[in-house]
């Protein structure tokens, strides 16, 4: 078996499209102008942030002022969370959202509720981390200031029923916010569509720079920024902006939406592939997340009787980039709370491998992965105490 | 993230396996917790003269298994209870800080096994 190098972490982040990087490229060298600047230099600059904001907003059908560009998907989710629940203090401190989001947006409203004397009311999901639009009903209460659920979960590619409890939220009119940075560039931003307020998006989750993201603000909905300083983005979001980066994520977004149809067919294609062959190949192992309601690339598992950064180290060894929910592989020494909170033993949450495709990949590169994977669980199984206790 | 020898220890492990009437036997960590190591020993004239592992946990925590049971086989009983956790992550060139404690649980489970071995030569001797 001849060695290849296969990326599949496409949800960590993707390569960068060689498009994007030639658009972005002028703004990193001869177009270096301040975008607030009156001269001609900055006036470019400032152009090319206007047309990136109204390609951007087209796909996400709204109008351009109602996008917020920001640093990175966690930017955009702080801005969201915090902007909301600073603002609307005097009417409520409650917020609603779900134990299976990104930390971005669990840790920020822990901050909230610890420091800032707000109340989190985290919504159960089922054991496909599905969020019920009818809890999310039961939990309103007259203090209720803000609604936070993720479009589609990064670790098992749940696509949550966003324009359902969207409908709910405006019909208590509490402002509803979701954090759609894995489902960007898979699936539909339209935000009408999606009956939401806020919508997070981050630019290398789909073929773009990192370093960039945006926040879709619905007219009418303020908040109070997060980030003080000059009048950028209509008084909502200071610093100087990164022209490249937003060039670049217009690009990536751009593309991304031309060939959606198209990428998803073949992705779906492949993640079938390698689910059924996984699931075939190994004995004693779950696809965790819903089987349909899926995101077109993720294929993640749970592996009994192994460990995940094991099959990682094993995985990386034979050129296959993937990752895992496992404590190990996490800074906290904690497995993954989305496991955990779909009902995953700790044990079992410690075997999740987590694989997703990219537009590069190939059949090619899920057969390598098909014929790698047996032997590296079966390695590390061979060397498991839990494992022989069984057989 | 891994020196060469943990990456040597991770994929070419040595003393894998259990020992059919082991002397010893010492078990630490937890699957919660993600790890779980068991240590098998047979003594012989007051030295361990087989060891066997098996470890359910990180690339780290079946290296630090490998090394601390290659370290300890052929020693006598009190040398085997002086090893330390540092002294496996020393000899394994170091390990990242955050997978220090994969090198406590290595060490931790030779000496759980040879108190095991202890407290049955103990048990064995006539009042």
């Amino acid at each position: 078996m001849t060695k290849r190098t296969v990326y599949l972490d496409h949800a960590a982040t993707t390569p960068v499209d060689p498009r994007v990087v030639e658009a972005m490229l002028p703004y990193l060298a001869e177009r270096y102008g301040n975008a607030s600047s009156i001269y001609r230099l900055g006036q470019e600059a400032r152009k090319a942030i206007d047309e990136a904001r109204a390609d951007v907003a087209q796909i996400l059908n709204c109008t351009p002022r109602e996008m917020i560009f920001t640093s990175c998907g966690s930017e955009s989710d702080n801005l969201a969370i915090r902007g909301i629940a600073f603002l609307n203090r005097d009417k409520g401190n409650h917020i609603i959202t779900s134990p299976i989001e990104h930390h971005a947006v669990s840790h920020t409203c822990e901050q909230l509720e610890k420091h800032f004397g707000f109340q989190v009311t985290y919504l159960p999901v089922d054991k496909y981390g599905h969020v019920d639009p009818a809890d999310v009903e039961k939990a309103i209460t007259e203090k209720t200031i803000l609604i936070t659920i993720m479009y589609a979960n990064n670790e098992v590619g749940t696509i949550e029923p966003i324009a359902e409890i969207g409908e709910i939220a405006r019909a208590h009119k509490i402002p509803f916010h979701t954090d759609a940075v894995q489902a960007g560039g898979a699936l539909d931003l339209d935000v009408e569509a999606l009956n939401v307020d806020l919508l997070s998006l981050s630019a290398h989750k789909f073929y773009g720079p990192k370093g960039v993201g945006v926040l879709y603000l619905r007219r009418g909905v303020r908040l109070l920024p997060t980030q003080t300083g000059g009048a950028h983005e209509l008084n909502r979001r200071a610093g100087t902006e990164n022209v490249a980066g937003i060039v670049g994520l217009a690009t990536a977004l751009k593309l991304a939406q031309e060939h959606r149809e198209d990428n998803n067919r073949k992705l779906i294609a492949l993640r079938d592939r390698l689910i059924e062959g996984v699931l075939s190949s190994i004995p004693d192992t779950q696809l965790t997340g819903h089987p349909e309601e899926r995101l077109p690339n993720s294929a993640s598992f749970t592996i009994n009787y192994v460990e995940g950064e094991g099959m990682l180290l094993g995985l990386d060894m034979m050129g296959i980039a993937a990752s895992s929910g496992s404590a190990c592989t996490s800074a906290s020494l904690e497995p993954s709370h989305v496991l955990l909170a779909m009902g995953i033993p700790p044990e079992v949450a410690h075997g999740s491998l987590r694989l997703t495709l990219g537009h590069e990949n190939s059949e090619e590169d899920v057969d390598y992965l098909l014929e790698v994977l047996p032997g590296i669980a079966e390695r590390l199984r061979s060397m498991s105490p839990l494992y022989t206790t069984v057989s | 993230m891994y020196s060469e020898k943990v990456m040597d220890h991770f994929m070419n492990p040595r003393n894998v396996g259990v020992i059919e009437d082991p002397d010893g036997v010492g078990k630490e960590g937890n699957p919660i917790c993600g790890d779980l190591m068991e240590i098998f020993i047979k003594v012989k004239d007051d030295r361990i003269a087989d060891i066997k592992f098996r470890t359910f946990g990180c690339g780290a925590a079946i290296a630090t298994s490998s090394m601390a049971t290659e370290m300890v086989k052929g020693k006598t009983i009190e040398e085997a209870m002086e090893i330390t956790n540092k002294a496996v992550a020393e000899a394994l060139d170091g390990l990242p800080p955050i997978k220090m404690h994969c090198s406590n649980l290595a060490a931790d489970a030779i000496h759980a096994a040879l108190e095991d071995y202890l407290e049955k030569k103990k048990a064995k001797q006539p009042a």
